[in-house]
C-alpha cells in the first residue's frame, strides 16, 4: 500500500514537471509572439493588458472578415500591419491563457504528488530536501495562482513556470530520496506549523522575487524609452503593467510573506524549545532564518526611506531572497548543526 | 517626494531645557575646551553636534544601515564553529588552522553572538529604535483624535483625481459624498473651501498604531531574552540508566548560570532513570533512523515527596516548577571490570562512551589509578553491531546493540592525575603511559565481547566486559520570564499585520457651483505605499457620478 502511494507520488511529480515544462513553452510562445507588437498607447497603463485584449480581439474580428481580396486591396500597409498585429496579439494571448491553464493543471497534479508522498510516509511530506522542494514548489504555484486571480498577474507566467521547472527538475534528478521515517525530534505540531508556514512564506517570497526581477527589467525599459523616445516599443515586456504597478504587486506579496515568516520563525523557536531545551541557539539554520528576517525588514524600511525606494528596494528584496535560498540550499548541503539531519 | 513617515521619524524639536541638561552632562567629554565666560553661544556647538548626532542615529537611513550591518555581522557565526553551539568543532578548527585561530579567538569569531562588535550593532539599533519610537509615539497620541485635514488647494495635482459636472445642487452632492464616505467607515469632516465645500475623509489610523506596537514589541522580545538569560541557568548531565540525579550544582556535568542566577533557587527535585529504550527503523532507505526514544524516570519533586513515574521523550520535556528537563542525547555505557597485577579490582562499573556516528560507533576512556604495580588506562571504541571491514578493522553496522564488541588499547604507567591540572574523563593523557604491544610491536587492540575477559601482558592484570548499559544526556534549564519574548513576538505579529495591511488614505470631494452646473472633484492620497488610490477614486466617482455622464470624459 505504502509502495503504491510512493510510486503514484513519484509519477505525479514527474507528470507535474512535464506539465509545467509545457506551460513554460506556452509562455515562451506568448512572449515570442509579442516580440513585434507595439505597446498599447498611453493611458492608465496599469490596466493595459485588459483593455488591450478586448481591443485586440476587435481588430482580429476585422481581420477575419477582412480576408477577402477586395478589402485587402483597399487598405494600405498600415491596415495590413494592424491586422498582423491583431493576429499576433490574439495568438500571444491565447498562448498565455494556455500557459496559465497548464499551470493550474500542473498545480493539481503536483498536489496529488505531495499528498500521496505524505500518505505513503504517514507523516508530513517535508522530511528531507526532496520533499521540501516539491512542497515548496506547490506553495510557489499556489501563491502565483492566487495572485493571477486577485491582481491579474499572468505576466509573471514565464518566470514562475521557469522557476518551477528548474526546481522540480533538480528535485527529481538530484535530490530524490526514497521514503524514510522522521527522526523523533521532528514529531511535533509546532514543527508542522513551522515548516508549513515557512513553505507558504517561501512560496510568496519566490513570487515576490520574480516580480521584483520583472519590475527591474520593466523599469530599465521605461528609462530607456524616456531617453530614446523614438525607439520602437515592441515586445512582451511592453505589455506588462508599468513598473510602478509591478512594484506595488511585489510589495503586496512581500508584505504578505513577512509576517508569515516572522510567525514561522517563532514556531521554529518554540519547537526548538521543546526538542532541545532552548528557543534560540544560533544554529546555522537559525542564523540564516534571522538574516532573512532582517533583510526583508530592511526591504520594508527601504521602501519608506528617501532615496531607497524603487530600484534599491527591489535589490534589497532580491538580497533577502538570496539569503532565503542560501538557508535552504547552502546550509542543508554544507552545514552542520542540529538541523542538518533534516536536510539530505 | 519624501515619504510622509520620513518626516515623522525626525524627533520633534527637543525641549530646550532638556537639551541643555544633556549638554551639561556631556560637557567635559565633548566641549570642555570651548567653555567661555559667557557660556551660552560657543557651548551651543556641542549641543548642536549632539542634536545632529542624535538625529542621524534615529533616522530611517541609519536604521536601514544598522539592519544591514546586523545581517552581515550574523553571517560569520554560521560559517565558523561557535563555542556555544559545538565546542568540539571549535577545537578541531583551532587545530586545523593554527595560524588564524588566535586572531579569530581574539576578535570573538568563536563567540560571535556575544562579541563586542555584534552587541554594539544591536545596542545601537536598540537606541535608534527607542529614539525613533518615542517621538513617533508622541506624535501619534496627539494625532489620534485629529480630524481629517482640509483639502490641498489644487486637487487636480494629485495623481488619483477625477472630475465631472452635474445638474444636482451643491448641498445635495455634499450630502451624498458625506454619506458615501461615512458608510466606508472613514472619519469625515465638511469644510468650506474657496468657492465651494469640501468633504474630507481619512481612514487607516491603526496603521501607525500597529507599526508602533511592532517596534515596541521588538524591544520587548530583546528585553525578554535578556531577562531569561540573566536570571536563568542551563546545565546538562549524562545519566546512566539505573542511576539517579538530584538538582544540585555538583551533579551537573556542565552548568552555565545567568549573571543574576541564584544557586539557592535550584528546585530540590531528584529522579532516577529506570531504563531507556530506543527503537530504530530496521529496513528500507531509512535503516538505522531512530524512531522513538523513551526514558522511564521515577521523579521526586522535593525530598520526602512520593516518587511518580514519567516517560521522558524528545519533544516532551519534564516540567518541575520552573525547571525543564529535556532528553537531548543518548549512548552506550559498557560495564567494565579492571583487575590489577595483584588480582585486586582496580575499576568496576559502567563507562560512558561517546557516540561518533549514526551507527553509534562510540569512543571511551577507562582510568584505573589504583592499579598495582602500575596505573592502568584504556581507550578505544565500542561497536553496538560490530562487523569486520576491509583490513579487519571493525565498524558498527547498526545503532542497536545486536553484536556488541569493545576494542580497547591498554596502557600502563602514570595517568597524570596527580599533576594538579584538571583532566577530562573522556581523554587519556598518554605522555607518561606505555601501550601494551602486540608481537609485531604495534599497540595491541583487545577485542572483547560481553562476558569475555582478556589478560594483560606481563601479568599486569586483566580487563573484563561485564555487560552493557545505556546512558541519556539530559539538558536542564530554568528560563524565568520566557513568556515575555513569546508575548512580544505575538504582539509584534499583530502589530505588523496592522502596519502592513491597513493603508491610511485621505479622500477629498470638492463640490462647487459653476453657473447653473455643479462641478465635483474627487482626489485621494495614500500615506503608505502599496495601495492603489486611483482605483479608490474611480470607485468613489462611480458611486457619485450621475448614471449617464453628460459629457464623455
Ligand atoms: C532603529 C530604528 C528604526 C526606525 C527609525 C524605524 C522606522 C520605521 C518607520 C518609520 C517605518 C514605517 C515605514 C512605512 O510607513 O512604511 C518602519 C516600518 C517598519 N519597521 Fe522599522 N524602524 C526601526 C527599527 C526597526 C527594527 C529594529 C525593525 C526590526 C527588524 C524594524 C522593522 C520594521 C518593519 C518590518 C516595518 C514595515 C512596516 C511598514 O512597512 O509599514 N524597524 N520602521
Amino acid at each position: 500500500m505504502t509502495e503504491t502511494y510512493a510510486h503514484l507520488s513519484n509519477n505525479a511529480v514527474y507528470s507535474a514537471t512535464i506539465v509545467f515544462t509545457l506551460a513554460m513553452i506556452a509562455h515562451v510562445a506568448e512572449w515570442a509572439l509579442a516580440r513585434q507588437l507595439t505597446a498599447p498607447l498611453a493611458g492608465p497603463l496599469q490596466r493595459a493588458l485588459v483593455p488591450a485584449r478586448t481591443a485586440g480581439s476587435g481588430v482580429v474580428d476585422g481581420a477575419v472578415t477582412g480576408t477577402s481580396a477586395a478589402d485587402a486591396a483597399g487598405s494600405g500597409d498600415a491596415h495590413a500591419a494592424a491586422a498582423r498585429d491583431g493576429d499576433d496579439l490574439e495568438r500571444s494571448d491565447r498562448f498565455g491563457r494556455i500557459g496559465f491553464g497548464l499551470t493550474v493543471l500542473g498545480f493539481l497534479v503536483l498536489a496529488v504528488g505531495v499528498v500521496f508522498r505524505g500518505i505513503a510516509a504517514q507523516r508530513v511530506p517535508w522530511g528531507n530536501m526532496y520533499e521540501f522542494s516539491i512542497t515548496g514548489c506547490l506553495a510557489v504555484c499556489a501563491a502565483y495562482i492566487v495572485m493571477v486571480r486577485k491582481y491579474d498577474t499572468r505576466w509573471l507566467g514565464l518566470l514562475v513556470t521557469g522557476f518551477l521547472v528548474i526546481v522540480l527538475g533538480i528535485a527529481v534528478i538530484v535530490l530524490y530520496r526514497p521514503l524514510t521515517p522522521l527522526v523523533p525530534a521532528l514529531h511535533s505540531y509546532w514543527l508542522m506549523i513551522h515548516v508549513s508556514s515557512a513553505a507558504v512564506a517561501g512560496g510568496a517570497y519566490t513570487v515576490g522575487a520574480l516580480a521584483s526581477v520583472l519590475y527591474l527589467l520593466r523599469r530599465r525599459l521605461e528609462r530607456k524609452a524616456v531617453e530614446h523616445p523614438d525607439l520602437p516599443r515592441t515586445g512582451f515586456l511592453w505589455r506588462t503593467p508599468p513598473a510602478e504597478a509591478i512594484d506595488r504587486v511585489a510589495y503586496r506579496v512581500h508584505a504578505f510573506a513577512f509576517p508569515l515568516w516572522t510567525f514561522a520563525v517563532m514556531c521554529g523557536a518554540i519547537w526548538a524549545q521543546y526538542a532541545w531545551g532552548r528557543f534560540w541557539g544560533w544554529d546555522p539554520k537559525e542564523v540564516w532564518a534571522f538574516i532573512t528576517w532582517v533583510a526583508y525588514a530592511a526591504y520594508l524600511h527601504a521602501r519608506a526611506t528617501a532615496g531607497w525606494q524603487g530600484r534599491s528596494a527591489a535589490y534589497v528584496a532580491l538580497l533577502g531572497y538570496a539569503t532565503f535560498l542560501f538557508n535552504f540550499v547552502g546550509i542543508n548541503l554544507f552545514g552542520s548543526g542540529l538541523h542538518s539531519y533534516a536536510g539530505m | 517626494m519624501p515619504h510622509p513617515s520620513d518626516q515623522e521619524v525626525v524627533p520633534a524639536a527637543d525641549q530646550p531645557e532638556q537639551a541643555t541638561a544633556d549638554q551639561a552632562a556631556a560637557g567635559p567629554a565633548t566641549g570642555g575646551a570651548s567653555t567661555s565666560p559667557h557660556g551660552s553661544a560657543p557651548a551651543l556647538r556641542p549641543l548642536e553636534f549632539l542634536r545632529w548626532a542624535w538625529r542621524q542615529l534615529t533616522s530611517m537611513r541609519t536604521a536601514l544601515i544598522l539592519l544591514f550591518l546586523l545581517a552581515i555581522a550574523a553571517i560569520p557565526g554560521s560559517l565558523i564553529p561557535q563555542d556555544r553551539v559545538d565546542p568540539s568543532a571549535v577545537l578541531l578548527f583551532e587545530q586545523r588552522h593554527p595560524a588564524i585561530a588566535p586572531l579569530f579567538r581574539h576578535i570573538g569569531m568563536f563567540n560571535v553572538y556575544s562579541s563586542t562588535w555584534f552587541s554594539a550593532i544591536y545596542l545601537l539599533l536598540f537606541v535608534s529604535l527607542l529614539g525613533c519610537i518615542i517621538p513617533r509615539l508622541r506624535v501619534y497620541l496627539r494625532s489620534a483624535r485629529a480630524r481629517p485635514p482640509k483639502a490641498p488647494r489644487n486637487l487636480a495635482r494629485l495623481s488619483a483625481y477625477d472630475t465631472w459636472t452635474t445638474d444636482a445642487g451643491v448641498d445635495e452632492e455634499v450630502e451624498r459624498a458625506r454619506t458615501l464616505l461615512r458608510g466606508q467607515r472613514r472619519r469625515v469632516e465638511v469644510y468650506p473651501s474657496d468657492g465651494g465645500t469640501v468633504v474630507s475623509a481619512e481612514k487607516g489610523y491603526l496603521r501607525e498604531a500597529g507599526n508602533l506596537v511592532f517596534h515596541v514589541a521588538v524591544l520587548v522580545v530583546l528585553v525578554g531574552f535578556a531577562v531569561t538569560g540573566l536570571f536563568g541557568f542551563k546545565g546538562s548531565v549524562a545519566v546512566i540508566a539505573g542511576q539517579g540525579f538530584s538538582d544540585t550544582l555538583t551533579q551537573y556535568d556542565d552548568f552555565t548560570p545567568g549573571a543574576r542566577f541564584n544557586p539557592d533557587g535550584l528546585t530540590p527535585f531528584s529522579f532516577t532513570v529506570r531504563h531507556f529504550h530506543v527503537t530504530y527503523d530496521t529496513s528500507g532507505a531509512g535503516i538505522g533512523t531512530p524512531l522513538t526514544f523513551d526514558a522511564a524516570l521515577s521523579v521526586t519533586d522535593h525530598p520526602g515527596a512520593a516518587p511518580y513515574p514519567y516517560d521522558l521523550q524528545v519533544n516532551h520535556p519534564l516540567q518541575i516548577g520552573g525547571t525543564s528537563v529535556f532528553l537531548v542525547g543518548h549512548g552506550y555505557a559498557p560495564v567494565i571490570t579492571v583487575r590489577d597485577g595483584d588480582g585486586h579490582v582496580a575499576y568496576s562499573g559502567p563507562v560512558i562512551f561517546l557516540p561518533q556516528d549514526g551507527s553509534f560507533t562510540s569512543f571511551g576512556v577507562i582510568k584505573a589509578p589504583d592499579a598495582q604495580p602500575a596505573q592502568l588506562g584504556f581507550e578505544g571504541y565500542f561497536f553496538p553491531t560490530a562487523r569486520l571491514g576491509p583490513g579487519a578493522t571493525p565498524y558498527s553496522a547498526f545503532p542497536a546493540a545486536d553484536n556488541p564488541v569493545l576494542s580497547l588499547v591498554g596502557y600502563h604507567g602514570d595517568l597524570g592525575l596527580d599533576s594538579g591540572l584538571p583532566q577530562s574523563v573522556y581523554v587519556l593523557d598518554k605522555s607518561h603511559l606505555t601501550p601494551f604491544k602486540a608481537a609485531a610491536g604495534r599497540p595491541r587492540a583487545l577485542l572483547l565481547r560481553e562476558g569475555q575477559t582478556v589478560e594483560l601482558a606481563n601479568g599486569m592484570g586483566s580487563v573484563r566486559f561485564d555487560g552493557l548499559k545505556t546512558w541519556v544526556k539530559l539538558q536542564i534549564n530554568d528560563q524565568p520570564g520566557k513568556v515575555i519574548p513569546l508575548v512580544g513576538v505575538l504582539a509584534a505579529i499583530a502589530g505588523l499585520l496592522c502596519s502592513l495591511f491597513i493603508r491610511p488614505r485621505r479622500t477629498w470631494v470638492r463640490v462647487r457651483g459653476e453657473g447653473r452646473r455643479t462641478v465635483v472633484e474627487v482626489a485621494a492620497l495614500d500615506r503608505a505605499s502599496g495601495g492603489d488610490p486611483g482605483a479608490h477614486v474611480r470607485q468613489v466617482a462611480e458611486a457619485l457620478r450621475p448614471a449617464e455622464p453628460k459629457e464623455p470624459q
